[in-house]
This record gives C-alpha cells, structure tokens and sequence, in this order.
C-alpha cells in the first residue's frame, strides 16, 4: 500500500477529482495549503505600500491505494493536473503500514 | 501588460484633451455670471425695497426673517445625510485595517458621535455660532445648552416659539436655528473622526476619548467661528469655504500629521504586512460618504452669500459639482496608479473619489461644473501624489488622513480662489486679491489647528499616554481595549 500525497493548483480540484473517480478511487482527502516553490509569490500594492505575498494558495490530495493502483492514479493526476505552466504542483508517493476501516475493523487493502 | 498600458494612454490623452476645452469653455462663462450680477443686483433690491421702503436705497433694506418650510425640509435631510457619513467614514476606514483592529478602527469615527453629539449641545454651538466674543475669535456663552433657540411664549400652557436662522438680511428666507445647529453638529462630529485615521491601530481608547473632546472645542469651534460666522475675522476678510475645506478638511488633516509627531509608528510599521483586511467594506464606505456629501456641500448652500435659498439653484450647483469633481477624481487617480504602478486598483479608485470630495467642498458652490471636473482631475492626481509622500518620507499615516485630507482640503481652498465664478470672484476671473485671502485663510487655519493639536498631543502623551503597551498592540485593539472581535467566525 501507497499514500499518495498530490499538491495542485486550486482550481484543479474538480478535475482531477472526476477523473480519479473513473480509474475507480473510491476516497480521497482534501485540504487547503499555501506554499511555494519555483513559482514564488506575487505583490500587492495598497495605497502605494507594497507587500510580498510569499505563500500561494494550493491543494493537498491524500489518497491511500493498493500497491497495483499507484502508477495509474500518478498518471491521472499528473495529466488532468498540469497545465504546462509553473506552480502545477508536485506529487510524492510514500510507503504506507497499515490501514483500518473504523466502522468494521477491516485491514490492509481491505479497508482502502 | 501591454495593452492595458495602450487602453490607459488612450484614455489619458482623452481626457487630457478635454482640459483645454472646458477650460475655454469656462472663459467664456466667466463674461456671462459678472454680467448676470450685475442685471440681477436691481431685481433682488427692488422686491424687498418695495415693500419696505419706496424711495429704493442704494442697498437693500435688512428684512424680517420668514419661515420657509422648503429650505427647513432640505436642511433635515441634509443634517441626516451628514450624519450617514460618520458611519460610512467608519466603514471606509474600518476596512483599510487588520482584521484585529477593525472594531476599535470603526468605534474611533463612532464614538466621535457620541462625544461631539453631547458636546455640541452644550457648549460646542455656543463657541462656534453664539456673537462674538471679540476680536472674531471665538463665541460667547450665551447659547450655552442651545439656549435661546426655543422661545418660552407662556410657560403655563407651554406655546413657544423657534428662534429663525436667516443667512441672508436682504431676503426673508429662513429656517429654525435648531436645525441650522443641528447641521452644523453633523460636521463637527465627522471633522475629528477624519483624525482618527492617522492614529489607527495603536491609540489609547480612553486618551482618543479625551482627544476627541478637546480638540472640539478648542480647534474645530474656533475655526467654524473665524471662518463661517459673519462676526469671525476670516469671514470678514472675505476667505471663501462653503462647505468646509478649511474648516473641517485642513484642519482635520493637519491635526492628524501634528498628532503623529507624538504618537510614532506603528509597530512593524513599515515592513510588516499592514494590508487592509477587507477592502469591500472600505468601498461601501466610498458610497456611503459620497451619498452623504450631497447633503455636506448641497445642504451648504444654508450659508451660501447673496441668496436666502437653502434648496434652490445654489444647493442645485453645489449638488452638481459634488457629483462632477469626485467622478474626475476617481478616474484620474486610478489613471495615474494604472501607469505608475501597472494596475488600477479598486481602493485607488475609492480614494480618488474621496480625494474629488474633499477638494471640491470649499468650491462647491462657488464654481462651475467645468471647473469643477479640472478640480477633480487634479484632485486624484495630488492626493495621489500626497500618499506616495508618505511612502518616501516612511511617517505612518496609517490611513492617509493628512495624505487625502490635509493634502486634499489645502488644495481645495486654493483653487477655490482660483476658480471661483459664482457669488465671488477668483484668480481666473481677475481677482488677485481672493486667492491672498485664500493663501491667508489656509496658512492662519492650518497653522493654529497644528499648534494646538501638537500641544494637546504632548500633555495628553505626558499625563495618560497616547498609545497602548506594545504587547496589546500586536494582540489588537479589538480585544485589549474593547474585549471584543469583529469576527467570530
């Protein structure tokens, strides 16, 4: 079993969403995180008084899949996600233990 | 980038065509009003002369003032407009602060209202509009708690009377005195809120308190006498301000740079982040100001010269004008930062609107709707100019009260003498002398309202303090001095 853990840009969600659906992900987290990475920030200016806004609002997707899953559900990510520009985002993928359904105590794959 | 830059050219050299034009255009003008005096001078005189005396003197007898309901209606709702400005000021400036200062920010213009409001009823019209107390400083005691203004015919069955406000002698035209204090009271609570820009998110609550009171009475009052009641030495020298350019704009935004010089920056002042949290409060503000300003330069028409009419073509013009000149403003402020700084910002058009505003309120109803707009257009591109001052000098003026109204209202009472066509005579109409009156009025207004400011600002300094300990400042005045926040969500 892999964590996968997708940053992407905000607008993104829904697509990569919809098609994550139909390879057949059947549950994913999302939050709201800001950072940055080669796209840096941006400037705002108020009344001739400029500030750097250093982080950028972005999105972070967990998803736990079973080992045979990963490849395709990085490719998914990777081509509904990428709009050829900076600030697309990164994915990373990290060895995951254990899993458990809380409702039924199911473990492993079984609860994923 | 390019483009846009293209679309701002475009329209700058539209409008900056048009300056030519209506300033021909406003040559022309001036021929016409001198001439219209003139034919209009025996008319006026021979109504009232008469009825009064048929031998028709030179200069028109002094007649009985005469309720006129029309003008005491306008003069209510005007009062009312004014007093929406002091909300709408709170919401303009309110938005401009951190989120952790914006309840204290807004209690600043509204607690204005409620010590101005108490302060004026008891002594503060009695300063400013009572008879002189000599030397056209200051007035006297005598409307002490508004007295006088309701007139005890028989105490028994409890029939009075309402003193009458009559601006002018020659006509009978007047309104009840209480609703002329009343007016007046609008103004002054709003003209030390104006302050209160400059000393956001680190003034004590209790010394603003104070502030507030003091500087009523000892700044605002005296200048409202010197320069609005017949008997004050800056009326009777001739200096023009019909609506309070001087009185309320300069004198607010001067109070405010003289304050800071005690007051200092504000923590982290000016490399912390200090964006305004929310701007979409600020340009409701705008809207609320500017709705509210029609019934601060059109209801000024009360004390226009030579006319007795408070809603008539007076107030007509002065409407026009506070319609034209923030209009102008808001786009040539928003012109001017589209190319000196790449984008046109939604608060540099707001401020460009309030920059209109207060530099057409000494003018409004002394020039034309021509010189009205090249007012306006100058206006967005001074203040403008005025706010990036202070980004060079690096003097917090937290809210740009000395950059748009110090700036703005000194502006104003100059070009009032320069432009001035209708009831007075400007530079441009050949009268050199207005503009020294002008220059007299601004320099005399500007330099008592710094000195006594700056002397308030060190005793209260020495004796409360002005600002909150540092650690209260970063936590925010919402909840050190207020125990509150402004949103809980």
């Amino acid at each position: 079993m892999k964590l996968i853990e997708a940053i992407i840009k905000p607008f993104k969600l829904d697509e990569v969403k919809d098609a994550l659906n139909e390879i057949g992900i059947e549950g994913i987290t999302v939050s709201e995180v800001k950072g940055y990475g080669r796209q840096k920030g941006h400037t705002e200016l108020y009344r001739g008084a400029e500030y750097v806004v250093d982080f950028i609002p972005k999105i972070k997707l967990e998803i736990a899949v079973s080992d045979e899953l990963v490849n395709k559900v990085v490719e998914t990510i990777m081509n509904t996600a990428k709009t050829g520009r900076i600030g697309d985002g990164k994915i990373f993928v990290i060895p995951l233990e254990e899993a458990v359904r809380i409702r039924t105590g199911e473990q492993g794959s079984e609860a994923i | 980038m390019k483009l846009k830059l293209y679309l701002a050219s475009i329209m700058f050299i539209i409008m900056a065509g048009m300056i030519p034009l209506s300033a021909m255009a406003e040559e022309k003008k001036e021929e016409a009003p001198a001439a219209a005096a003139i034919a209009a001078a025996p008319d006026a005189a021979a109504a009232p002369a008469a009825e009064a005396a048929p031998a028709a003197p030179a200069t028109p007898p002094d007649v009985k003032p005469v309720l006129n309901t029309g003008d005491t209606a306008w003069m209510l709702v005007s009062s009312a407009l004014v007093l929406l400005m002091i909300p709408g000021l709170a919401l303009f400036y309110g938005g401009m602060v951190r989120q952790k200062n914006v309840l204290s920010t807004m209690m600043h213009s509204l607690v204005a209202m409620g010590i101005v409001g108490v302060q004026w009823a008891v002594i503060g019209y009695s300063l400013a509009f009572a008879p002189d107390m000599g030397g056209g400083l200051l007035g006297n005691f005598s409307k002490f708690m508004l007295n006088g203004l309701i007139i005890m015919k028989d105490a028994s069955s409890g029939v009075v009377e309402y003193a009458l406000f009559q601006n002018y002698t020659k006509e009978p035209g007047a309104i009840p005195e209480l609703v002329f204090a009343m007016y007046q009271c609008m103004f002054a609570m709003i003209t030390v809120a104006l302050i209160s820009g400059a000393m956001a998110e680190r003034v004590k609550f209790s010394a603003y308190c104070v502030f507030v009171l003091l500087w009523t009475t000892l700044v605002y009052d005296p200048l409202a006498h010197w320069v609005w009641m017949t008997e004050g030495w800056l009326f009777k020298k001739g200096a023009l301000d019909f609506a309070g350019g001087t009185v309320v704009h300069l004198s607010s935004g001067i109070s405010a740079l003289a304050f800071l010089i005690f007051l200092g920056k504000r923590h982290g002042y000016p490399t912390e982040r200090m964006a305004p949290h929310n701007l979409p409060l600020t340009l409701l503000g705008v809207g609320l100001l500017w709705f509210g300003w029609f019934g601060f330069n059109a209801g000024s028409a009360i004390v226009g010269v030579n006319t007795s009419d408070a809603a008539g073509g007076l107030a007509g013009l002065a409407f026009a004008t506070t319609t034209i000149a923030p209009a102008a403003a808001g786009l040539s402020w928003m012109i001017a930062e589209w190319i000196h700084s790449g984008k046109p910002s939604a608060l540099g058009f707001g401020s460009g609107v309030v920059a209109g505003l207060v530099v057409i309120t000494p003018a409004a109803g002394f020039v034309q709707p021509g010189a009205a707009l090249l007012m306006g257009l100058a206006a967005g591109l001074v203040c403008y100019g005025g706010i990036l001052l202070k980004a060079k000098l690096k003097y917090d003026d937290s809210l740009d009260a000395f950059g748009v109204h110090g700036i703005g209202g000194t502006f104003g009472a100059i070009l009032t003498g320069v432009f001035a066509t209708v009831g007075a005579t400007g530079l441009l109409a050949g009268n050199f002398k207005q503009l020294m009156t002008q220059l007299i009025a601004v320099v005399a207004a500007g330099a008592y309202a710094f000195i006594v400011t700056l002397v308030l600002a060190f005793i209260l300094d020495k004796t409360m303090g002005l600002r909150v300990e540092k650690e209260d400042e970063i936590m925010g005045l919402d909840q050190t001095q207020h125990s509150e926040s402004g949103y809980n969500m």
